[in-house]
Parts: structure tokens; C-alpha cells; sequence
């Protein structure tokens, strides 16, 4: 049986639905926008919560998927839908006719610009997670220079009416304190803070992260969101917070501050989801089938999603939609 | 810092207002704080600029004092706002301009508020009818002074006598600006910069050649904030918050404040005073203070207004020094006479921090 199977989508949720789909026996396809596939996984340096190296990951799952068929630099500019299937235009002109369409597009990173407090682009020792673990893998950012005294703000662009973000980002916290941990590692003088709402560590081994974080890396832990950032004469930040906690105002001085930017919908397939009827939740994502049963599913049959295109997940669940997305794929291509 | 960064934001919220033509009203306390400023405004506004500003002699407070400190509900202050859109229909205008930025903040506040309830908007109407048989049309656009000094800052400039610049060194004068709360805080898109970055007030600095001073506290409260102030036993919040802004500033060793609240100068001019009693501390070089001016003032000094025909004598912290440091002339014989040389009578001299 060779089904071709589009997957719109080279990072983890793609990769991982295309190594399961060619096990099974059908055709997997994968277009990615980008010139490389890993996604933001290929980004990262370490993962969480054991500081496992991300590129063995990403290795493990190129290696799954070497012998895909995979466009890079490539986007889908128009998609049909008739009796026969799906009929796909790629930005190189070249056409696709698939059984199944599988949405593994993943999320943007919030710009952190938009929490204009932070001050992320007008003061310079204002960075992101992103930019952060770039620096955890190449030891390069002219912005962390020997640092004493660095912050962490969480749920930057999350569980923020003001910029219309309820929902939880779910691996900020995590992240945070595996960040928090890391650059203890590299500065094992500074003083450490993470500012936070809630700590929402509900993965394996995360609360033992947490503890870590604070009895061998001496990280402190302040129960309370940053409000306001600013620079002093000496381009260091001035930053305000309440420590929600001990119910007092604080003032601090930082030579780095990080700021944890959520995951948010990736717009660029909103064209493309339009054009084969795909909604948005209310939190802006891919709306599945339901949350339970379906969660693979969509509104439109033969279409379906996997990964961070629905909402924010860790990289385990995001293989565990990967791999179950396969499934349904497979079983829809059998019961036709 | 990263300048293109401010820059961008400065880009975003902008705001395309009307060239002419404007309904002013006035603040209730600017008159009696700063009376040079809205008389300086209305003659830069007509007589330099050419336009047309009208002002209706029934217009009245918009209430907002008492809306803020809790004493009227909103709706009476709602019902006083649309008696002064009344006026405004009457008079035949349709853009609205307010002295004041609190008054700015009622205004945008309720028309927003009436966007989003249209029911509470038709009960104001009948409340307006029902009280003084008046009715009203909202402003097809609401602007706050000093955004029209904003937009006319480089027609300001082609007028412009004495630059923000220091004679002596011929260095630009470092310049805290610092915003009332009420501008953009509550609806950034409405001030010019949005929330976070105003650039209202660092747009005229610039166009006058100061140079903008960014201190961490630039951001915090100037100490006014209604219940801080208006609740005795509450003063000395409103004390600490203006020494905390002093504190913050003073490494920078600004020359010259500039505001565009009511309230904002008032206190950053009188808490210094009362801290240099308190302490015998000033802010200033050589014992004295630091000038807290409105922009009506500013605008008219590098425009060449006489010192004292804009009420700088009004002001505690003494604007002598910066007159010097820009090269203003002025007569220290006339600082405290009236219209037609009327003696005013001298304040007494503060012990610490020095009055001439």
C-alpha cells in the first residue's frame, strides 16, 4: 500500500507522524518552510528535565525520517480537496496529490516586544529563552557578559489578558528553571532569580527539577510577576516586581534579565487551514475534533493535526500526538 | 539603550489628528497652579500658529477630580462630560481638545465606555436632557493639548528663540520628561508612544534641541495620584513617591522637567521644596532645584515669552538658573508684578533651598 500522506510540517510532530506513517507502509510527505527540519527542537541545547542533549534527539528522528520524501524551503500556496483526495501546490510549482493531509505546523514564539514593560528591544541585556539557549549552544551573546545577577520572568505573552494570551504556555516553568539551572552552571557566582505566577511543573521528574533547582543551584524562587523594567547609567536593569509571597513591593538590579516567551499559533498556514475549513480554538490554535476522542481529528475529513499547531505541549507529548496521529492516518487510509 | 527599539514603538502609536479648528476646554486647577500655561497655549495655538481654537465661556470642570477620589459616581461625571460635548455641538465644532490629561482620561474613558454600552450612553443623554434640556454630540476627535503642541512642535521650532541648549557650553539641556498617568496609561493607543515609551513629550524636547533623559523611575507616579494627595493623613505616599523620581534622576543632573499633567509639576516643584525643608537636600546645582515646567511653558520660553508673562515666578523651585543656562534676558525687578506693574508681593525665602 502506498498512500502519499502530506505532512505540512518538518519539526518534531512532522517528523515523528512520517517515521511512524513509512513503518506502517504508506507515503509520507513532508513540506517545511524552513531550510532545515528539527524545528525549534534543533534550536534548543538541552531539554528538560534531565538536561538531555537536544540535538541526540533531533539526530534520532532525522535518522527516522532520511529516506521521507521532504521539500525544504518549501511552503503549500493552495490546497483542493475532491473525491480523490488532496491536490497541494508547493511554492516551487511542484504539485502534490495525497490521501491524507496530516497539520504538524507547530507555534511562533510570542514576540517579546509586544510586553512593552519588559523593555526587550530597547534595553540591551533584555533577552529571550530562545536567545538564551542559542547562547547555551554557542557560548556566544555579547549581552551575557560574566553576569552576577540575572532574572527570569515566566509566562511572558501567557495567562496575559492584556495581550489576549489566557492560556497557559505549559513548559515556560520548566524551562525556566532547566535555564535557571544552566546558567548557574556556567556563573556559578551569580545570583540566580526566577519570577513566577504559579510554578506548574506536572511531567516526570519536573518537581524534582524544581527542588534541584533551588538546593543545588541556590536559585531563588520569587512567587510574583515582574511589572516594570528599566536601565540605570550603567546599562544595567532596574527591574520592579511584588514578591506576592512575603506581600511587599521589590526593586532589584540585574545585569540579564530572560524572559520566557510563550508559544502562540503559527499564522503562517492560517491561508492553507482557511482553504481546507479548519477553525481556531479559542485560544487561537487548530481546533480539533475534541479534546478527548478526536484530538487528532479536524472539522474536515482526511485532515489531520498533530502537535503544537492545537495548543502549547512539551516535546513528549507532542511525539505521543505524533505517534497516535500516525494511527488515525492509518486507519482512516484502511477504512476508505 | 537601543534607540531604534523606542523608535519603532514611536511608529505604532501615532495618531493622525486634525490640522484646526478645535473645541478647548480648560483644567480646573492648571489655572490656579500654572496660569500662564493655557493662556500661552491659546496664543500659540491662534495668534502663532494661525489656528483656530475656541473656547465657550460656560464650560465647566469635567468632574474628574471627584470621579477619581470616589466622591460622584460615574455617571454624574459622564453627565458632566456630555453637558461640555453639548457646548461644543452648540458652538458649532467637532474636534475637542482638554487642557488637562486627567480630563483627558475621563473623556477618552467614557467614550469608550459608551462604545462598549450604548445603553449606558442613551441614559446619560436622558440624564443631560432631564437636568439642563441639553443635548449633545461626541467629538469626532478628542485630542489633549499637548498633542497639539506635538504635532506643531517643528512649526514651533521654525519659531523658536532659545533653543533647549546651554549657552555657556552650547550642549543640549538634558531633560526629564515625565507623563501624567491619565495620557496613555489606561488606553495606550490614544497618547502619542503609546503607555510605556510616550513620545509626546520627548518629541518636543527633541524638535527644541534637549536631549531626553531616561532614569529608572522615569515611569513612576510624580507623587499627585488624587487619594495620596487628597487624603491628608496620606501625604507622605505622595512625598515618597516624588523623592523616589528625585533620587532616581539626580545621577543624570537634569537641567529642566517637562510635563503635560495638572498635577505632575505641581508636585515635582513643591515636594522639593519640602524635601530640601525635611532634609536640606536639593536636586538642583548649588542649592537649588530642579525646574518642573507644563510644556505650554517650555514651548513659550523657546519662543521667546517673557519669563514672567508665562507665571514662571508661580513656580517654588526658581527658573532663574535655566534662564541664564539658555540665555532667556528677563527682568528680576518684574518677577513679581501684576498686569500693568502691580506689586504681587514677595513670597517668604525657604531656608534650604534657594528662591532666586
Amino acid at each position: 500500500m502506498k498512500e502519499n500522506i502530506l505532512i505540512i510540517g518538518g519539526g518534531a510532530a512532522g517528523m515523528e507522524a512520517a517515521a511512524q506513517l513509512q513503518k506502517m507502509g504508506l507515503t509520507p510527505i513532508i513540506v517545511e518552510k524552513s531550510e532545515n527540519l528539527g524545528g525549534h527542537i534543533a534550536q534548543w541545547d538541552r531539554l528538560f528535565p534531565a538536561f538531555h542533549p537536544a540535538k541526540d534527539v533531533v539526530d534520532q528522528m532525522l535518522s527516522q525520517v532520511k529516506d521521507v520524501k521532504t521539500y525544504l524551503n518549501t511552503e503549500v500556496t493552495d490546497i483542493q480537496k475532491d473525491n480523490n483526495g488532496f491536490h497541494a501546490v508547493l511554492s516551487n510549482n511542484e504539485k502534490i496529490d495525497a490521501k491524507a493531509v496530516i497539520l504538524a505546523t507547530g507555534f511562533d514564539v510570542f514576540k517579546a516586544e509586544r510586553k512593552q514593560e519588559y523593555g526587550y528591544g530597547i534595553y540591551n541585556n533584555v533577552m529571550t529563552s530562545v536567545e538564551l539557549e542559542k547562547f547555551f549552544r554557542t557560548g556566544k551573546d555579547e549581552r551575557i557578559n560574566n553576569p552576577k545577577k540575572i532574572g527570569f520572568v515566566h509566562c511572558v505573552g501567557a495567562r496575559d489578558v492584556k495581550v489576549c494570551n489566557t492560556y497557559c504556555s505549559k513548559v515556560c516553568c520548566t524551562t525556566a528553571l532547566k535555564q535557571a539551572c544552566e546558567i548557574k552552571e556556567v556563573f556559578p557566582d551569580a545570583e540566580v532569580y526566577t519570577f513566577y505566577m504559579d510554578l506548574r511543573m506536572f511531567g516526570p521528574g519536573y518537581e524534582d527539577l524544581y527542588l534541584k533547582t533551588q538546593k543545588d543551584f541556590d536559585v531563588k524562587c520569587v512567587r510574583g510577576r515582574v511589572c516594570e523594567v528599566s536601565e540605570d547609567m550603567d546599562g544595567k536593569l532596574v527591574i520592579k516586581a511584588e514578591d506576592t509571597l512575603f506581600g511587599k513591593p521589590l526593586k532589584m538590579t540585574l545585569d540579564v534579565l530572560v524572559l520566557m516567551c510563550s508559544m502562540e499559533k503559527n499564522k503562517s498556514i492560517d491561508a492553507i487551514q482557511q482553504k481546507l475549513g479548519i477553525a481556531n480554538n479559542s485560544d487561537g490554535f487548530m481546533q480539533n475534533k475534541d479534546m478527548y476522542l478526536g484530538m487528532n481529528g479536524t472539522a474536515q475529513d482526511g485532515v489531520f493535526v498533530a502537535g503544537a499547531c492545537t495548543a502549547p505541549k512539551s516535546l513528549p507529548d507532542t511525539i505521543g500526538e505524533a505517534r497516535s496521529v500516525a494511527t488515525q492516518v492509518f486507519n482512516y487510509i484502511n477504512n476508505k | 539603550m537601543i534607540v531604534e527599539g523606542k523608535q519603532k514603538i514611536w511608529a505604532d502609536y501615532q495618531k493622525d489628528i486634525p490640522d484646526d479648528h478645535y473645541f478647548y476646554v480648560r483644567s480646573c486647577i492648571r489655572q490656579a497652579f500654572w496660569p500662564g500655561s493655557e493662556v500661552t497655549f491659546l496664543d500659540i495655538t491662534r495668534n502663532k500658529l494661525g489656528k483656530d481654537f475656541y473656547e465657550n465661556p460656560y464650560h465647566t470642570t469635567c468632574g474628574g477630580i471627584a470621579y477619581h477620589s470616589d466622591t460622584i459616581p460615574q455617571e454624574t461625571a459622564m453627565t458632566i462630560i456630555a453637558r461640555q460635548f453639548a457646548l461644543m455641538k452648540e458652538s458649532g465644532y467637532e474636534n475637542y481638545v482638554c487642557s488637562c490629561i486627567t480630563s483627558f482620561g475621563c473623556y477618552t474613558e467614557t467614550l469608550e465606555t459608551w462604545h462598549e454600552y450604548p445603553e449606558l450612553e442613551a441614559k446619560i443623554r436622558q440624564y443631560l436632557w432631564d437636568s439642563c434640556k441639553k443635548e449633545f454630540a461626541k467629538p469626532k476627535y478628542l485630542a489633549h493639548a499637548s498633542d497639539i503642541i506635538y504635532k506643531f512642535r517643528f512649526d514651533i521650532a521654525k519659531q523658536m528663540k532659545f533653543p533647549l541648549v546651554n549657552v555657556k557650553t552650547g550642549k543640549p539641556l538634558k531633560v526629564v520628561e515625565h507623563i501624567g498617568c491619565h495620557y496613555s496609561k489606561m488606553f495606550p493607543s490614544k497618547g502619542f508612544g503609546g503607555a510605556e515609551y510616550p513620545h509626546v513629550l520627548v518629541g518636543m524636547i527633541e524638535a527644541w534641541g534637549g536631549e531626553v533623559v531616561d532614569y529608572p523611575e522615569r515611569r513612576h507616579c510624580c507623587g499627585f495620584g488624587f487619594r495620596q494627595y487628597f487624603v491628608q493623613g496620606n501625604r507622605g505616599y505622595s512625598e515618597s513617591n516624588t523623592h523616589k523620581k528625585f533620587e532616581s534622576m539626580e545621577p543624570y543632573e537634569p537641567d529642566l522637567i517637562i510635563t503635560n499633567c495638572p498635577g505632575c509639576p505641581y508636585f515635582l516643584d513643591r515636594w522639593q521644596y519640602v524635601i530640601a525643608e525635611q532634609t536640606g537636600k536639593t536636586y538642583g546645582k548649588n542649592g537649588y532645584g530642579i525646574p518642573a515646567l507644563t510644556y505650554e511653558e517650555v514651548a513659550g520660553l523657546v519662543m521667546g515669552y517673557d519669563p514672567w508673562d508665562l507665571g514662571l515666578q508661580m513656580h517654588q523651585v526658581a527658573i532663574e538658573p535655566l534662564l541664564e543656562k539658555m540665555g532667556i534676558p528677563y527682568d528680576p525687578k518684574k518677577k513679581y508684578q501684576g498686569v500693568n506693574g502691580k506689586d504681587l508681593g514677595q513670597p517668604m525665602c525657604p531656608s534650604c533651598i534657594k528662591s532666586v
